[in-house]
């Protein structure tokens, strides 16, 4: 509850700090603040300390999972708008809205992070896209930032209709709102079964599915991605296909936690489909690209398909692998894209050279792309290992993992491409100005990926105290 | 505490390498690191007993920071630090581009090496294996040949798909244990279903198959030895190869002894193939570096062949030529790497007459080259020798196949000795002078190992003699 209302104050107050400041690098510094506030007043409430206690009926619940989630979700944004604040200032007319925006985004992370309701969820979910469509658009007078936002705005009115739908559908035949349906039984054995779901309860379901795979950008599901990731200012791109994304995914995995035995055994089938083609068109895809910000937008699809398994698995490994995942491919993308904007061409052969010109640049991005494929050492290796191992442990779908790997592999190349740019090609990398303290901030971020890398424990311990 | 030292003065000083800015200070630091590590690693093989290391580090997951040094390992680790210092004073005047990054990573790959052979915990094993793996990917392909970004990257994309399966296959038999632990006797007692070591067998074998390399999972080798420089192929062939050797001897044999036994005709066979159609190709080739990367996938071949026959002399026969082959094949690429330097080809064709402009060296060469072919004398002799005879009494008819790639052997070496030392000097011979006194040195320290093992193997059997005995132990 306390970062709701913070971060809808917070909102505000960046709002009209706006119109009150007229110096917009001070920006950045309130922004900043707020974030520290608002990770602070989630703690406190992690902690049990809470500022305003709400009755919400039980249409939240907040537990630690959730709330160590948010805690990781704002974190990221915190080092985001710190490396990348001056971005964000430049990338149109308005920064005091920009700032603000990403704090009602935050809004509907946090209610994502302990929705208790079909409706809370709907909520959650709107909240996080509405300011999403603006700031894809944010680049005014960019023709593909103006389709991007049109597309996304679009698709997105129609998948929050496919998600009512499902509610509706799920409302008419349980007549309850609630996470777990009603239908589902648990036996004196403990196992759980579906005595009584109706086709209408069955195809709500379905509905509720489709709709959460367009949000965190699952096949057949990914067509607005590329688009959508490409054509918005870079800045808003790394927010989206980060922060956002992940917290899609733990809204689905919440969602799904409690709907999903209502599909029976046909679910594992559904979803290793979805797992699948999202790895298939993700990976295959994002080999053929030329530019690195198009590069990246498949690439989230690709690490999506790899979060996907923390559903399929849906045990207490992936909840520790889908905090990992977050986290590992938060901090790199994040990294990566902070660079990417500072580049003045974003193709492949802009990268050449850029480990003579800037070595620092060079090394940070190369630990980020590493983390990405999943190299020991850094986050990404725990993250895929997590999610790799919640799927063993459940004992079926080896195959899965083998061909997950297999695409694994396949993700080397593409992210491999950018390291032999920046290393082993002869070129002038052109880079727009680059501050001291931007490169301790990426420097920063590569020394946490690693941390994590090699210790996973310093970040999970705290989900068990 | 020797294990842990092995790891981290190679990590330690290859880091702080990378900081320093001057060149001939980043090569003596290089040189003085790796020769700490040496004498570390004589101080193990002088210690009785196995040595070990352990300290917590993944609670959560049932995975330690433990490492064991038996004989085997004391003898890899022995061979990879002897190997570090003899490269770089064989290349002691050879000129990198930010030498300081060259010999930091070169360092580094010191340190992965030697975590894979020493690590006691599968996942801190696999760790170590990838980790060996990126700074030798930067090696070769910033300071390699022509068409090294290409050849370094099908390197790089072969053996991580094998890392990759076999993380699968960690990642099964992990959850089979019965503590659920990565440790690695929790391993060896997982006591996996017939079918399942079967699966686990193929998931591991791949990763291993690629490393060593075996037949037909061999094709990124020889041009990934022909590009990279030649201190990187050294230390590639000389020590690397045996990360995939060194692992099925300690990870695949003793876990899954019954998917072992069931694909042992099957991995010979591959092997033997290799054997003969690398020797086959060695034939035919006209560049130095190619020719010994192909004999060394027919060295390799029999090498695997003789773990799979799965008898205690083939096993013994193995340790053995583990060592040797390291010593002689980087005494091989030394002499490519100076030929090169001074003449600037490879190519037989545009060689010969050397031992008239070079004495000293062809002299060394000709003894690496005849321990090459396994003459009596030389230290592979004895080796080889103890393989063929496991092999033989697994079945005679594959060793006699087996045995036509000695002939074969003797065919190129001879062969490429022929060209390039003897005959007339030829327009790029003719103003060749002897080599340095650094490369003197180290050849013959090298030649003098050659001798010795062959002369008296004993020591190098009864050190590695508790592992070999270990394993047969447990059937």
């Amino acid at each position: 509850m306390n970062a709701i209302i913070v971060s809808t104050l917070l909102g505000v107050v960046m709002m009209f700090s706006g119109i009150l400041l007229k110096n917009k690098s001070t920006l950045k510094y309130i922004a900043v603040g707020g974030l520290f506030l608002l990770l602070i007043a989630n703690l406190f409430q992690t902690y049990g300390v809470y500022t305003v206690v709400v009755n919400s009926h039980d249409l939240l619940r907040f537990q630690k999972f959730g709330l160590f989630f948010n805690s990781i979700a704002i974190s990221a944004t915190l080092i985001y708008v710190i490396l990348s604040g001056r971005d964000i200032e430049n990338a149109g007319n308005y920064p005091a809205e920009y700032f603000a925006l990403i704090f009602f985004v935050l809004c509907g992370v946090s209610i994502l992070c302990g929705f208790n309701s079909l409706l809370m969820l709907f909520l959650g979910i709107e909240i996080l896209s509405i300011p999403l469509y603006i700031l894809t658009g944010s680049d005014k007078r960019n023709l593909k930032s103006n389709e991007a936002s049109l597309k996304y705005f679009l698709m997105g009115a129609f998948t929050a209709g496919i998600m009512l739908m499902g509610i509706a559908l799920i409302y008419g035949a349980t007549g309850s709102f609630g996470i777990s349906s009603p239908s589902i039984v648990t036996t004196p054995t403990g196992s759980t079964a579906v005595p009584k779901a109706s086709y209408l309860e069955i195809a709500g379901v379905l509905l509720l599915f489709v709709a959460m795979c367009f949000k965190v950008s699952a096949a057949p599901f990914h067509f607005w991605t590329p688009d959508v990731y490409d054509g918005a200012p870079s800045v808003f791109t790394s927010f989206m296909a980060t922060i956002v994304k992940a917290a899609g995914f733990f809204a689905f995995i919440r969602l799904l936690e409690g709907q999903s035995p209502i599909l029976g055994p046909t679910w594992k089938i559904l979803l290793s489909f979805v797992i699948i083609a999202t790895l298939l068109i993700g990976n295959i895809t994002a080999v053929f690209q030329q530019s690195v910000k198009r590069m990246l937008a498949y690439s989230s699809i690709a690490q999506a398909g790899f979060m996907l398994f923390a559903l399929y698995s849906a045990n207490d490994i992936s909840k520790e692998g889908i905090l990992l995942y977050a986290a590992a491919y938060s901090l790199a993308t994040i990294g990566v894209f902070a660079v990417l904007i500072k580049m003045k061409d974003y193709t492949l052969d802009g990268f050449n050279g850029l480990a003579k010109s800037e070595p620092v640049l060079a090394l940070t991005t190369t630990i980020c792309l590493l983390s990405l494929s999943g190299i020991p050492l850094t986050a990404g290796f725990f993250a895929k290992y997590y999610m790799l191992a919640s799927v063993v442990k459940t004992g079926t779908g080896l195959w899965l993992v083998i061909v997950a790997v297999l695409f694994a592999a396949v993700s080397v190349y593409y992210y491999f491409r950018v390291i032999q740019a920046m290393y082993f090609r002869e070129g002038v990398a052109e880079t727009s100005e680059i501050t001291p303290g931007f490169k301790a901030g990426l420097v920063f971020v590569a020394a946490l990926i690693v941390l994590i890398g090699v210790l996973p424990s310093v970040l999970l311990n705290y989900f068990y105290f | 505490m020797i294990p842990l030292l092995l790891i981290l003065i190679p990590l330690l000083s290859g880091l702080a390498v990378f900081l320093l800015k001057d060149s001939p200070a980043s090569k003596a630091l290089a040189l003085v690191s790796s020769l700490a590590t040496l004498v570390l690693s004589l101080m193990a093989v002088f210690t009785k007993g196995a040595l070990t290391y352990d300290a917590a580090w993944l609670p959560g997951l049932g995975s330690r920071f433990s490492l064991l040094q038996d004989g085997m390992s004391k003898m890899l680790s022995l061979l990879t630090a002897i190997s570090f210092p003899v490269v770089f004073v064989a290349t002691y005047k050879n000129v990198y581009q930010r030498s300081s990054a060259f010999y930091g990573l070169m360092l580094l790959t010191q340190a992965g090496l030697l975590g894979v052979f020493l690590a006691s915990d599968a996942l801190l094993f696999y760790f170590f294996w990838e980790l060996a793996l990126i700074p030798v990917y930067f090696l070769c392909s910033i300071w390699g040949g022509e068409k090294r970004i290409a050849v370094t990257f099908k390197f790089f994309v072969y053996t991580f798909i094998g890392s990759l399966l076999m993380l699968v296959g960690l990642l099964y038999v992990y959850a089979q244990t019965a503590d659920h632990s990565f440790a690695m006797q929790s391993f060896y007692h997982a006591n996996l279903p017939a079918h399942a070591q079967n699966g686990v067998f193929a998931l591991f074998f791949i990763a291993f198959a690629i490393k060593m390399p075996i037949f037909p999972f061999h094709t990124w080798q020889p041009d990934a030895y022909e590009q990279s420089p030649t201190a990187v192929t050294m230390i590639l062939s000389g020590v690397m190869v045996k990360m995939g050797i060194f692992a099925v001897i300690r990870w695949l044999l003793p876990m899954v002894p019954q998917g072992f036994h069931g694909h042992s005709m099957f991995v010979i066979l591959l092997s033997v193939t290799g054997m003969i159609y690398a020797s086959l190709i060695a034939i035919r080739q006209d560049d130095i570096k190619r020719l010994i990367a192909y004999s060394s996938i027919a060295h390799i071949g029999l090498m695997c062949a003789a773990i799979f026959v799965q008898n205690q002399i083939g096993l013994e026969g193995v340790m053995i030529q583990m060592f040797n082959h390291g010593i002689n094949v980087i005494g091989l690429w030394i002499v490519a790497d100076v030929i090169e330097q001074q003449l600037g080809t490879r190519k037989f064709s545009e060689l010969g007459g050397l031992a008239q402009k070079a004495p000293v060296l062809a002299i060394l060469f000709v003894i690496m080259a005849l321990a090459n072919v396994a003459l009596p004398l030389t230290n592979a002799f004895v080796g080889e020798f103890l393989m063929f005879n496991g092999l033989f009494q697994y079945n005679g008819w594959i060793a006699a196949v087996a045995g036509i790639s000695i002939i074969l052997a003797a065919v190129y070496t001879l062969n490429t000795i022929q060209k390039i030392f003897y005959g007339n000097t030829v327009e790029k011979t003719v103003h060749a002078v002897e080599v340095s006194g650094n490369v003197q040195w180290v050849l013959s320290i090298l030649v003098l190992i050659v001798l010795v093992m062959g002369v008296y193997p004993q020591p190098m059997i009864e050190l590695t003699k508790d592992t070999v005995s270990a394993i047969f132990a447990n059937r």
